[in-house]
C-alpha cells in the first residue's frame, strides 16, 4: 500500500508541475482570446521564442538560469507588440478563420525561422545546481525544479488574482471582456489596453516557454506540438477566466500525466475525451458565460 | 418587365457551364499526354483536389470552420487499406465506395453532435474529434498497425481489366475519373435550392432560422456529403499509395486542405483546383530544395493572403479581370 500511495503522491506531483507550466503559457492566451476575441493559435510561438531566448541567454551567454528567464520574458514581451500592432489588430473584428489562418501562417514562420538558426535538435538548458536533481519535504524525495515550478506557478496566480482584482488596471481589463463597447464609452483606452495585456500574455508565455524546457524539452516543433493543449486550456476553462484557466490547466496537467502512465498506449486519449464530453456539456468552458 | 425578365435570365443562366469551366479539365486531360513520368504525382494533386473540394462544400457554402476535416479522410483510407491489407477485399471501386460510406457515417455522427455549436467551441470540438480518432487509430496497433500504419495493400485490377503501372497511368485516369464524377455532385449540389439554403446560413444563421429553415438538419446534411467526399479522396489515397499512415489523420493534413482551399479561394468550386494544385506543386519542388523555405513561405503566404487577397487566387483573377475589362470605358 505504501508503495501505491507513493505512486500516486508521484503522479499528483508530476501532473501538478506539468499543469503549472500549461497555466502559466495559456493564462495569457485566456485573457487576450477573452479581451479581443482572437483565436490566436500562435500563442505558442511566443513561448516557443522564449524558450530559445532563455537557452541561448543560459547557454551562450552564461547568464544565471533565473535572470535569462526574467529577461526573455521582457524581451519576447517587447519585440510582441508590433505583432499585435500591426497584425493582430487588423483582425479583430474579421471571422474566426482568418485569424486562425493568420496565427497559423505565424506559427509557420516561426518554426521556420528557429529551425533556420537553431537547427531541428532538441536544445539543452543547464539547470543551476540548487534546482537540479532531489529534495527531500516530509519525507518525499521530490525533483527540486518541479518543486520549483509549482511555487513559481502558485506566486503568478496570486500576483495574477492581485492584478486582476485589486488594481486600476485589472478593473479596466475586466470591464472591457465583460463589455468592450460600454467600457470604451466610459473613455477606458481599450486599445492600449489590448496592446498591454497582449504584451503581458506573451511575456508570461514566454516565461513559461523557458521553464518548461527542461520537462517538455525544446525544439522549434514545439509551439505546434502543444498548440492544442494550450486551446483545451482556454476552451475548457472558459474564455477570460483566471481562475477557469488555472483549474483546466491542473486538470489537464495531472489527467495526462497519469493517463500516459497507467496506459501509456493510449497516448493522449483521456484529454480529448474528457475535452469533448466537457465541451458538449459546458460549450462556454468550466467558468466562461455562455 | 425588363428587371423581372433578368433576373429571371440570371436566376437560369448561372447555373449553366461557362467555357471557362472546361479549363481545368484540358488542363487534367493535357498532363495526361505532356507529362507521362509525372503521373503519379498527378495523382496526388487530383486527390489533394478533390480533398479540398469537399471542404469547399462545407466551409465555403455552408461558412462551417472546422480544423478536423482529415478525420474524414483518414476514415476513407483506414476501411480502403484495412479491407484490402487485412480482409482480402482488394477490388477498387467498391474500397471506395466503402471508405466513402464510412466517412460519411462519422460525418453523420459527429456533426449531429457538433454542429448546434459554433466559434471557438466548433473550433475547439473539431479538432479534438479528429485528434481523439488519431489516438484511438494509434491505439488500435493490432489492427491498424499503430505508429508504423498499414502496408501491404495491393488492390485488384481496375474493372478486373486495368493493371497498375509503375508510372501511374491508371492511377491518374482512375483518379481523375473520380474526381470529375464528385465535382459534378458538388456542382450540382450548391446550385440546387439545398446549395442556395447553406449559403443562406453562412451569410446570416438567425435568418436562416427566422424564415423556418431548418438549419441544424441543412448543416448535418452537407457535413455528411462532405465527409463522404473527403473519404473518397482518403480511399483514393490508399489505393493509389498502397499504404496508409497516422500522417492520414493529422492536424497538419486538416490545416494543409485548408491551406489549399484558402489560397484557391473560398466558395466557388473551383478555388479547390487552383489552390490544391499550386500548394503541390510549390511543396514538391520547395521543400526538396529546403523545407524550411517553403515551410516559410507557406506561412507568409498565409498571412498576406488573409491581410490583402481574402478571396483566393481566383478572387484576385476576378478582381484583375474585372479591372481589365473596365479599363477602355
Amino acid at each position: 500500500m505504501a508503495h501505491i500511495a507513493d505512486v500516486t503522491f508521484n503522479l499528483l506531483f508530476d501532473g501538478l508541475a506539468y499543469g503549472m507550466i500549461l497555466f502559466i503559457i495559456s493564462v495569457g492566451l485566456s485573457v487576450t482570446m477573452g479581451l479581443m476575441g482572437f483565436v490566436n493559435l500562435a500563442h505558442g510561438a511566443f513561448a516557443m521564442a522564449g524558450g530559445f531566448v532563455t537557452v541561448t541567454l543560459v547557454g551562450k551567454l552564461g547568464m544565471p538560469f533565473l535572470p535569462a528567464l526574467l529577461l526573455a520574458s521582457v524581451v519576447v514581451g517587447a519585440a510582441s507588440v508590433p505583432f499585435e500592432r500591426l497584425l493582430y489588430r487588423r483582425l479583430y473584428k474579421a471571422g474566426e478563420l482568418d485569424q486562425v489562418l493568420m496565427s497559423v501562417g505565424l506559427v509557420l514562420i516561426a518554426g521556420a525561422a528557429f529551425t533556420f538558426v537553431y537547427g531541428p535538435a532538441p536544445q539543452a538548458l543547464k539547470l543551476p545546481a540548487a534546482l537540479d536533481g532531489p529534495v527531500t519535504v516530509f519525507g518525499q524525495s521530490l525533483s527540486a525544479y518541479r518543486l520549483f515550478m509549482v511555487a513559481v506557478g502558485f506566486l503568478l496566480i496570486a500576483a495574477l488574482w492581485f492584478a486582476f482584482e485589486r488594481t486600476g488596471v485589472g478593473a479596466r481589463v475586466r470591464a472591457a471582456v465583460d463589455n468592450r463597447r460600454m467600457a470604451q464609452s466610459l473613455g477606458i483606452d481599450v486599445d492600449l489596453l489590448f496592446t498591454l495585456t497582449f504584451a503581458l500574455g506573451s511575456g508570461l508565455a514566454a516565461l513559461g516557454g523557458g521553464l518548461a524546457v527542461d520537462i517538455t524539452g525544446l525544439t522549434p516543433a514545439f509551439a505546434v506540438q502543444y498548440l492544442v493543449f494550450f486551446l483545451i486550456v482556454v476552451a475548457v476553462g472558459g474564455l477570460g477566466s483566471l481562475k477557469g484557466a488555472f483549474v483546466a490547466a491542473l486538470l489537464l496537467g495531472i489527467i495526462d500525466n497519469a493517463g500516459k502512465y497507467l496506459y501509456p498506449e493510449g497516448g493522449g486519449y483521456f484529454i480529448y475525451a474528457a475535452t469533448m464530453l466537457l465541451l458538449l456539456l459546458r460549450p462556454a468552458g468550466l467558468y466562461g458565460r455562455g | 418587365m425588363a428587371a423581372a425578365d433578368s433576373a429571371v435570365t440570371f436566376l437560369t443562366e448561372r447555373h449553366r457551364w461557362h467555357w471557362s469551366e472546361a479549363l481545368p479539365w484540358i488542363v487534367a486531360v493535357g498532363c495526361f499526354f505532356v507529362f507521362p513520368g509525372y503521373l503519379a504525382f498527378g495523382a496526388q494533386i487530383l486527390i489533394a483536389i478533390l480533398f479540398a473540394l469537399s471542404l469547399d462544400l462545407i466551409l465555403g457554402y455552408a461558412g462551417i470552420v472546422t480544423l478536423g476535416h482529415a478525420a474524414f479522410f483518414g476514415a476513407g483510407a483506414y476501411t480502403a487499406g484495412l479491407l484490402a491489407a487485412r480482409l482480402g477485399w482488394s477490388e477498387p471501386l467498391s474500397c471506395l465506395v466503402l471508405g466513402a460510406v464510412a466517412a460519411a457515417a462519422l460525418g453523420f455522427v459527429s456533426g449531429w453532435f457538433l454542429l448546434r455549436y459554433a466559434g471557438l467551441t466548433l473550433l475547439m470540438l473539431t479538432l479534438a474529434a479528429a485528434v481523439l480518432l488519431s489516438e484511438f487509430a494509434n491505439a488500435q496497433a493490432d489492427i491498424t498497425g499503430g505508429f508504423d500504419g498499414v502496408t501491404g495493400i495491393e488492390m485488384w485490377p481496375l474493372f478486373g481489366v486495368f493493371n497498375y503501372d509503375l508510372y501511374g497511368h491508371t492511377n491518374y485516369v482512375y483518379a481523375l475519373a473520380t474526381l470529375f464524377a464528385v465535382f459534378l455532385a458538388a456542382r450540382r449540389i450548391v446550385h440546387s435550392p439545398f446549395g442556395q439554403a447553406l449559403i443562406g446560413i453562412r451569410e446570416n444563421t438567425n435568418r436562416m432560422r427566422a424564415i423556418g429553415s431548418p438549419v441544424h438538419r441543412r448543416l448535418v446534411t452537407v457535413y455528411t456529403i462532405s465527409a463522404g467526399m473527403a473519404g473518397i479522396a482518403g480511399a483514393l489515397f490508399a489505393e493509389t499509395n498502397a499504404f496508409v499512415t497516422l500522417d492520414v489523420l493529422s492536424f497538419q493534413r486538416s490545416a494543409a486542405v485548408l491551406v489549399m482551399l484558402i489560397f484557391g479561394g473560398t466558395g466557388r468550386l473551383y478555388g479547390a483546383f487552383f489552390g490544391a494544385a499550386i500548394y503541390m506543386l510549390l511543396e514538391h519542388n520547395l521543400a526538396k530544395l529546403n523545407p524550411q523555405f517553403w515551410e516559410f513561405g507557406l506561412g507568409a503566404a498565409l498571412v498576406l493572403t488573409v491581410l490583402f487577397a481574402r478571396r483566393g487566387l481566383l478572387g484576385l483573377v476576378e478582381d484583375f479581370g474585372a479591372r481589365f475589362r473596365s479599363a477602355p470605358s
